[in-house]
This record gives C-alpha cells, sequence and structure tokens, in this order.
C-alpha cells in the first residue's frame, strides 16, 4: 500500500500539524518508505494471537479518595505562553 | 580522578580526601573544556551544580552519606528537573522551565547525588544518532565526525568524554544500549516498570525505561539501587521489594575461581549474527563470547525467529503511542506557540508545525495514520500480535539460556549526516534493540573491543525479567578479567 497525497495531508490535519504543499510531497516518498518496511509485519500468519498492549499485565490501582494535591496554578501558570487572571487565553472560539 | 568508579570516589568523598565541591567543579571544568566540540550538554548551571555539591559535603561531615552523595550525574534533557531548563531536545520546549522533579530526579537528589547539567538527545527522544536535536548535534569523542548514537548520544558522549562520572537516559527502542555502544561505554534498560516514568517527558508509554549509564556494569549497579523503585505516580510502576543489584557482582565462584561464570548458559541466537551485521562488530562480539566461555559460562543455541519482525512492529507501535503522547504539545499551558494564526485551530497547527522537527512529525503522521479509522487492526491491532509473538520467542530462549548475548548494534558509530536523510537506514540500527522494549525485558550494552576506524563495539546483554543483578554480575565478571570498558578516547585526558 502506499499514501496518495490527499491522504498525507488529511493525516496532517488530523495530526494538527501544518503542512504546505512541498512538504507534503516531500513527507509522502518518506512516509511510503517507511510504511514498506512496516509492510513485512503482513508476512507472518496471526490469527489467534492475542494483542499484547503492555509488557507487564498490571491492573490499575485503586487510592483512597482523598485530597493529596496542593493548588499550584500560580506556578505551573508562569510558564504558560499566555495567561490571565489565572486563565489560560486562547484565541476566540465561540462567536 | 577521571577513570575512577562511584565506589572509589565515594570513598574518597568519604574519607575527606575530595570535596564534591572539588568533584563538581573538576567536571565543570572539564566540561567547559570539552562540550565546545562534543555538545554533550545542552545546559550547564555551575551555581545551582556547586549549591548541591556543598549541601552534599556538610552530609558527608555530618556522617550521613549515602551510597552516591556528592557524586555528581549528568541528566539526559528529557528529565524534568525542578527549576532546570528541560527541553528535550525540541523546539517546542525550548523555554521549559521545569516546576517539579522527575522521580528518577527526585531519588538521586535525596541520595544527595549532584546534577551536573542536562544532557543533549534526538529530539523527543526520536532517533539513533543524537542528530535531531534542535541543539545541534552531538560528536562522538572517539571521532568527531562521527554520531555518538542515540537518543541518548549527549549522555553517552559525556561520560566516554569523562565529563561525568556517570548519566542517566531513556530507553525506548534502544536509546540507552546503542548510543552505550557506539561511545564506548556501559548502559543499563532495566525490566519494564522498576524505573519509573514519572517527570521522565513521554514517547512511547509501553516501551519507555529509564536507566543508568556509566563506566562499569558495577557503577551501573549502584546507579540502579538509587533510580529504582516504586512510584504511585506512574501506573506502570511495579511494587516489588527493593532490590540490591550490587548483591551479587562479587558472589565468590563454586569450585574454581578461574571460572566464575560457571553454570551460566548464554544464548547467542543465530539471528544476530546473520546477513547485516558487520564483519568488525561480528568479529569483536564473537571474541567477548570467548572469553565469556574461557570464564567458565557455556554457550547454547536458541533461537528468536521473529526478530526480523521486532523492528517493522516498533515503527508502528512507538509511532502510535508517540502520536497521542506529543498530542499535549499544543501551545496552551506550555511550550511553543506561534506568533501569527487565525483561529484556535490554526494556532494549534502553526505552533506544532513550527515547533517541532522533521522527524517528530513524521512519526507523528505515522502513529495518526495507523491509529485512524480503517487502518487500526490491519497496523496497531497487527502489530500487537507480532509484539506478543516476540515475547513468546524470548520466554521460549529463556527456558535454554540464563542470558542472551550478541551484537548491540550492527556496525560501529557512522559519521554525522550519513544517514540522516534515509529515515528506514536509521530505523535499521536498532535491530537487535527494539525487541527487549517490546517484550519489556532487561537489556544492557558493555564495550567489548574495536571495529573499523577505531570505534568502539558493544557487546549486548539481555536477560528474562528482573535478571538485572545476574546480567551485571556477568557483565562485573567480563571487566574483571578485560580492560575494554577502561579504554578512553584519545584528546580527553
Amino acid at each position: 500500500m502506499s499514501l496518495s497525497l490527499p491522504e498525507v495531508k488529511r493525516v496532517a490535519l488530523l495530526a494538527r500539524i501544518e503542512i504546505t504543499a512541498g512538504e507534503a510531497e516531500a513527507v509522502q516518498g518518506q512516509l511510503n518508505n517507511i510504511f514498506k518496511l512496516i509492510e513485512q509485519m503482513q508476512s507472518v500468519d496471526t490469527r489467534g494471537i492475542t494483542p499484547m498492549a503492555h509488557a507487564q499485565d498490571v491492573a490499575q490501582r485503586l487510592r483512597e479518595d482523598r485530597i493529596t494535591e496542593t493548588d499550584q496554578h500560580a506556578l505551573y501558570q508562569s510558564i504558560a505562553p499566555q495567561v490571565e487572571n489565572g486563565l489560560y487565553l486562547v484565541p476566540k472560539v465561540i462567536e | 580522578m577521571i577513570n575512577a568508579s562511584l565506589k572509589q570516589l565515594s570513598a574518597q568523598l568519604a574519607q575527606k580526601k575530595i570535596s564534591s565541591v572539588e568533584l563538581t567543579q573538576f567536571h565543570l571544568d572539564r566540561i567547559a573544556r570539552l562540550n565546545p566540540g562534543l555538545n554533550a550538554f545542552v545546559t550547564v548551571d555551575a551555581a545551582r551544580s556547586l549549591a548541591q555539591a556543598r549541601a552534599a559535603d556538610a552530609r558527608i561531615a555530618a556522617g550521613k552519606a549515602q551510597p552516591l552523595t556528592g557524586i555528581p550525574v549528568a541528566h539526559k534533557d528529557i528529565f524534568c528537573a525542578k527549576g532546570w531548563l528541560t527541553t528535550c531536545g525540541s523546539k517546542m520546549l525550548a523555554n521549559f522551565v521545569s516546576p517539579y522533579d522527575a522521580h528518577v530526579v527526585e531519588r538521586l537528589n535525596a541520595a544527595g547525588a549532584v546534577i551536573l547539567g542536562k544532557t543533549n538527545m534526538d529530539e523527543f527522544a526520536m532517533g539513533s544518532s543524537s542528530e535531531t536535536s534542535f541543539w545541534g548535534p552531538v560528536r562522538n569523542p572517539w571521532d568527531q565526525t562521527r554520531v555518538p548514537g542515540g537518543s541518548s548520544g549527549g549522555s553517552a558522549a559525556a561520560v566516554a568524554a569523562r565529563m561525568a562520572p556517570a548519566a542517566i537516559g531513556t530507553d525506548t527502542g534502544g536509546s540507552i544500549r546503542q548510543p552505550a555502544a557506539l561511545s564506548g561505554i556501559c548502559g543499563l534498560k532495566p525490566t519494564y516498570g522498576v524505573v519509573s516514568r514519572y517527570g521522565m517527558i513521554a514517547f512511547a508509554s509501553s516501551l519507555d525505561q529509564g536507566g543508568p549509564m556509566a563506566k562499569s556494569a558495577e557503577d551501573l549497579a549502584l546507579m540502579l539501587n538509587i533510580m529504582a523503585g516504586f512510584d504511585a505516580r506512574d501506573s506502570t510502576s511495579l511494587e516489588r521489594p527493593a532490590e540490591d543489584y550490587a548483591r551479587v557482582l562479587e558472589a565468590p565462584p563454586r569450585g574454581d575461581r578461574a571460572k566464575p561464570l560457571r553454570g551460566l548458559r548464554i544464548g547467542a541466537p543465530k539471528e544476530y549474527f546473520g546477513a547485516g551485521l558487520g564483519s568488525d562488530v561480528g568479529a569483536a562480539v564473537e571474541a567477548a563470547l570467548a572469553q565469556f566461555e574461557k570464564l567458565g559460562a557455556q554457550r547454547v543455541a536458541v533461537n528468536l525467529p521473529n526478530a526480523a519482525l521486532s523492528v517493522p512492529a516498533y515503527y508502528v507501535i512507538a509511532p502510535a503511542e508517540a502520536s497521542s503522547n506529543l498530542s499535549r504539545f499544543d501551545g496552551v499551558r506550555y511550550g511553543y506557540r506561534a506568533t501569527d494564526y487565525a483561529d484556535l485551530a490554526d494556532m494549534y497547527r502553526k505552533s506544532r508545525a513550527q515547533g517541532f522537527g522533521a522527524e517528530v512529525k513524521r512519526r507523528i503522521l505515522i502513529g495518526t495514520y495507523v491509529l485512524s479509522h480503517g487502518y487500526y487492526d490491519a497496523y496497531y491491532l497487527k502489530a500487537q500480535k507480532i509484539r506478543r509473538l516476540i515475547a513468546q520467542d524470548f520466554v521460549q530462549a529463556y527456558e535454554q539460556c540464563d542470558l542472551i548475548m550478541g551484537p548491540t548494534s550492527p556496525n560501529v558509530a557512522f559519521t554525522l549526516g550519513a544517514k540522516a536523510s534515509d529515515p528506514v537506514e536509521m530505523y535499521l540500527n536498532d535491530i537487535y534493540t527494539v525487541a527487549a522494549n517490546l517484550a519489556g525485558l532487561p537489556a544492557m550494552s558493555i564495550p567489548c573491543g574495536f571495529g573499523e576506524g577505531g570505534m568502539p563495539v558493544g557487546l549486548q546483554l539481555a536477560g528474562n525479567y528482573f535478571t538485572e543483578a545476574r546480567m551485571l554480575q556477568a557483565a562485573h565478571r567480563y571487566q574483571l578479567a578485560t580492560d575494554w570498558h577502561l579504554r578512553q578516547p584519545a584528546g580527553v585526558e
């Protein structure tokens, strides 16, 4: 299989990465070479094999329902690109 | 001094032959002299390091020293350290001063170790050469026209050039072991879950594992003793009793003293010695295996029939997890934000397009694609099934042997730029290392000779789950009988 140019642009849109027409063309060839490598997987019969999501079979731990964190919003917001009145600023979403 | 082990440095500190301030300053001076050529460190903060060193000296004077108190350690720039610039090799985080400490950093600080600086790396740990860093490439101390390996190439070069007595790195597909091999030092990736991932900037969460990088197996054991341990903030951190990884290093041999590794069965999978392996690397690894046999170990034949599939499966799973993890970089709460944009979606797209480098973007695109509607089963699920087959290969192999040995990397360090334009060729560097990450098994690399151009060759030792102490013992016995790990690059005296 290989990715078409519109597919490359669609994936970039899904990934929220701006891509110019020139970049899309360059990256299309690279991605298709990588997918040629990945295609080797298709030669193996994996019927009946349980997918392995993780190296250790661990269950999610539960903890007591109590407050463990302290308020550090001023510290955390000190490294934000744009903040006002304790709020993160982004471009207007609703007109 | 520059070749002293951590044990020797600790003894000198305890006996007040040297202070932590002197030891730290000594290494800061070496960094000032050697780093302009090597670009191994991206952040050095002498005042901060020396303050920690003074605190360590006070602690030693008060008789409250622990192992590693007062020892300077270089930190890969992927570990969040409070008050330190933590960039992960990316423009995206070029101004990110971490508001908190990673668990590993907390533990090293609590032990009284000194943060010597933050080391350069491939952007977001995606690479095998340390060339994709926003801060420029790291150079190999053995030959500055070559790469040090990656992604923990800055940490590897720092130890190789004796700018740091030890360092910490992370390994998602070989990022501790491969640079250790290419730079002629030792590095260990522990069993998945042994070292907490909290505060370690995430690449592929089911594969990422932090570990030590140092000059010898003994040093690795002392470092891992501090780094390992349960942490509730990492949901995959394992609750296990504390383990002394140095406990069997000097275990007295049973019977013949010349054969301290008698009873150890070493599997050398034929898949790791086939086409693609450089003849220079192959010869050095064979000589190392012969040395292990001389020490009493027995070589047995094992197979890893699905080994060739580990790179294809890895390059589905790791980008898939990365595309999800890196979605947090959106220019809102921290990190880079573009200056001109039309609306919110445009701000996301432009911030990410300008903040990420080419390799990171490629992997996000691969990951987004393999997780997208209609392709999930064919790629992601298929890769997870192959991951199971690869893990099962190891279960079977470890019924016949105790450790698996082979090359860490198919070739010695390559020239800067040689593989930068061909991602697939770069990915194939990981051919012997990624399987341990997919299976979650511990694996390490130690120097075992030299190949083309006088460049170091790494021997990979891999073990079953939680056998780090056994691996370290075998490596230590090898290092007592050989001196490859004591060789240092010319020009770093």
